[in-house]
């Protein structure tokens, strides 16, 4: 081996480690990130499962299976159940408004389009808390709602306190969250592939179910993620809207933290929510990546 | 109890305590959970009563509001010591933070009756060295009397009161006089009802209306309260926080209420006591075992049974504080526009305290969650 192929290996590797090291100072902040406030306190909370509840609340270091056993007493299996329920509904519902509204804003000329986007969003502009309360002002007994209503000699009615009402407020909040990757999705769309489907003798309702939702799929999926995952983790909603009346998985875990003193049975039911969406992340990925 | 604490029901304050939760337990210390040590009633090392306390500071843990925001600076000008102020939403967070050993800098903590119980059998508390307090003079006799901790062994009382019912004079037909009012109402107050949420105060009303104690952990009591509160159910919501408020707006007629809390300066809402009784809460100030400071936290809660610092929490937050100097000096319009402050100690004493129930107090959190998720 003569000495200048020697440098020239050396080199080469030296190259090699500095473009390692390059790669790694860029993704050095966002990996602390994640490590640091992500994954080390997952695992903390991950490692409480396996422990017991102290008798002041705390946690007592032996290991044991029973949060685990806990998850399938019915009472908890049923408000997952409740809260997959309520989440599914508050999801459709939401395709169903999100898809022909996203629709509509991506046929639109683009100065309309840049406001009806603004307008999408500007809910967000205002604390969440603020427009959950709200909906209380409009939709209580003595609401504006009931008030205008009964001017008109109707009600008053019963809209608050209920799931009907936990399902509108997640709808109402979440429904942002679904429009715009369906806009994004529709955007894309080919308008030369309507023209041939046309051509080709499709109604418009064919081309829609042949052409066009096929074509979205991903977004429509992206869209029901969304919505889906917040709304199942929610505890706020079901307790100002719902009045606390029905109880949902987030409504659980915050209970087991906050009122019981039981941090190891929290962090079992926080993980297994964590283990429901993921399982759903999964589905959303390969689906994805088939579409 | 604390007007602030319950903002737990609050989502925000919910938000903010879970990320105090992920904090505290990040900094995840021993497990708090030996109950051998030793309780406070056993006396502990001998404090030193010409201590210069100069040389010494107090940091304490109390809820927000709940104490004159000026305190710093009177405690400085009156004991020449300084007073960090740290904030606690609720009793849960203090309790875990003090479990946990994550606040090990904490002299004195508020915290409401059964937990100050909890702690002392835990043995996190140094046990009250009453010659370093002489204004524990100035409380009423009864408040040596609570159940949880007579003689203030290891707790000094700083509020207290009861919890009743709250209703709309002009909105009811007969005023409510028993928890069988809020449990099942009558025609126009169905569905126009709040109860409270939180474990121990949503069993109350059916427990008294069964005639059973707030305490009971027998199994039997448990089940015929959770039936008495499925059957309240459709008629009633929960609300720990704005109550009063849906109260004033005429949202709601009747709520299960806190004194403290009833919004009885309106002119149509009044206060309640039901016949079947009620509950006593009081929050409390203890020492904690760990305090480098002990004569420091001695002459802390010293200076706030002065009469002239405990009437600050009647004048300014309307909860009755068990110290019968600052109650006389109440002016008596305050009194007058706010009929709950007129309860009297053996009044308020009819009441069953509250205590904690150790690994039972799981059946509770039970019995709630039963509750609530029933359809």
């Amino acid at each position: 081996m003569t000495r200048s192929t020697v440098s020239g290996a050396t080199a080469k590797s030296r190259s090699r480690r500095s473009r390692v090291l390059g790669r790694l100072a860029f993704l050095g902040p966002g990996l602390t990130y994640l490590i640091v406030l992500l994954l080390i306190p997952l695992a903390l909370v991950l490692s409480y499962a396996f422990f017991r509840r102290g008798r002041f609340g705390g946690v007592i270091y032996e290991l044991t299976g029973e949060n685990f056993t806990r998850l399938f007493d019915p009472l908890y299996l049923d408000v997952l159940l409740g809260s997959l329920k309520l989440a599914t509904a508050a999801t459709l519902i939401a395709l169903l408004f999100g898809y022909p509204t996203a629709y509509l804003i991506a046929r639109l000329p683009a100065k309309w389009k840049t406001i009806a986007l603004i307008a999408i969003v500007l809910p967000f502009w205002t604390n969440f808390l603020i427009r959950i309360y709200a909906w209380i002002v409009l939709l209580s007994g003595p609401g504006l709602v009931n008030t205008l209503l009964g001017k008109l000699g109707l009600g008053p009615f019963e809209f608050l306190y209920n799931d009907g009402a936990i399902v509108t407020g997640l709808i109402y909040s979440y429904l942002p969250l679904m429009v715009l990757p369906l806009y994004a999705a529709i955007e894309k769309l080919d308008p030369q592939l309507h023209e041939a489907s046309a051509n080709l003798g499709a109604k418009p309702a064919r081309t829609f179910v042949s052409v066009t939702l096929p074509l979205t799929l991903p977004g429509v999926i992206t869209g029901c993620m969304f919505v889906f995952v917040p709304s199942f983790g929610n505890f706020v909603i079901p307790e100002l809207l719902g009045g606390g009346r029905s109880i949902m998985v987030g409504n659980l875990i915050r209970d087991q933290f906050l009122t019981a003193r039981d941090w190891p049975f929290g962090a079992t039911l926080a993980m297994a929510l964590i283990a429901v969406l993921i399982v759903l992340l999964l589905l959303q990925s390969w689906s994805a990546r088939r579409a | 109890m604390s007007r602030i604490r319950y903002t737990r029901r609050l989502p925000a304050a919910a938000l903010v305590a879970g990320l105090a939760i992920a904090v505290s337990a990040c900094g995840g210390g021993s497990t708090g959970t030996t109950a051998a040590a030793p309780a406070a009633s056993a006396s502990s090392a001998q404090l030193d009563p010409n201590m210069d306390l100069s040389k010494q500071s107090i940091t304490i843990s109390v809820w927000p509001g709940y104490t004159p925001e000026d305190l710093p600076k009177k405690v400085k000008d009156t004991l020449k010591t300084d007073l960090k102020v740290s904030l606690h939403d609720t009793n849960e967070i203090i309790m875990g933070k003090l479990t946990a050993g994550a606040d090990t800098d904490l002299d004195v903590a508020f915290v409401s009756g059964q937990y100050a119980q909890a702690l002392n059998e835990a043995g996190l508390l140094e046990p009250i060295h009453p010659e370093l307090i002489p204004n524990l003079a100035n409380l009423y006799p009864e408040a040596k009397e609570l159940s949880y901790d007579k003689g203030n062994v290891f707790s000094v009382p700083y509020t207290w009161g009861t919890t009743g019912i709250c209703y709309r004079t002009d909105l009811m037909k007969t005023p409510p006089t028993s928890w069988n009012d809020i449990l099942s109402p009558p025609a126009e107050a169905k569905k126009k009802v709040t109860m409270m949420t939180t474990e121990r105060w949503l069993a109350l009303p059916a427990a008294k209306a069964l005639g059973k104690s707030v305490n009971t952990k027998s199994d039997e009591d448990l089940a015929a309260i959770k039936a008495k509160l499925l059957e309240a159910k459709p008629n009633v919501f929960y609300d720990d926080v704005t109550f009063g408020d849906r109260l004033k707006t005429g949202e709601t007629v009747m709520a299960e209420a806190w004194d403290g809390w009833c919004p009885t300066t309106e002119k149509n809402i009044k206060f309640v006591v039901p016949k079947e009784g009620s509950d006593l809460w009081v929050d409390t100030m203890v020492v904690l075992k760990s305090s480098k400071n002990k004569e420091a936290a001695h002459a802390f809660i010293n200076f706030i049974l002065d009469p002239e610092i405990h009437s600050w929490a009647a004048e300014n937050i309307l909860y009755k504080v068990p110290n019968k100097a600052a109650m006389d000096a109440l002016p008596a319009k305050l009194k007058e526009d706010n009929a709950p402050l007129q309860m009297t100690p053996s009044q308020l004493l009819a009441g069953e305290s509250i205590i904690d129930l150790g690994e039972d107090s799981t059946k509770f959190t039970r019995l709630a969650t039963e509750v609530k998720a029933a359809k």
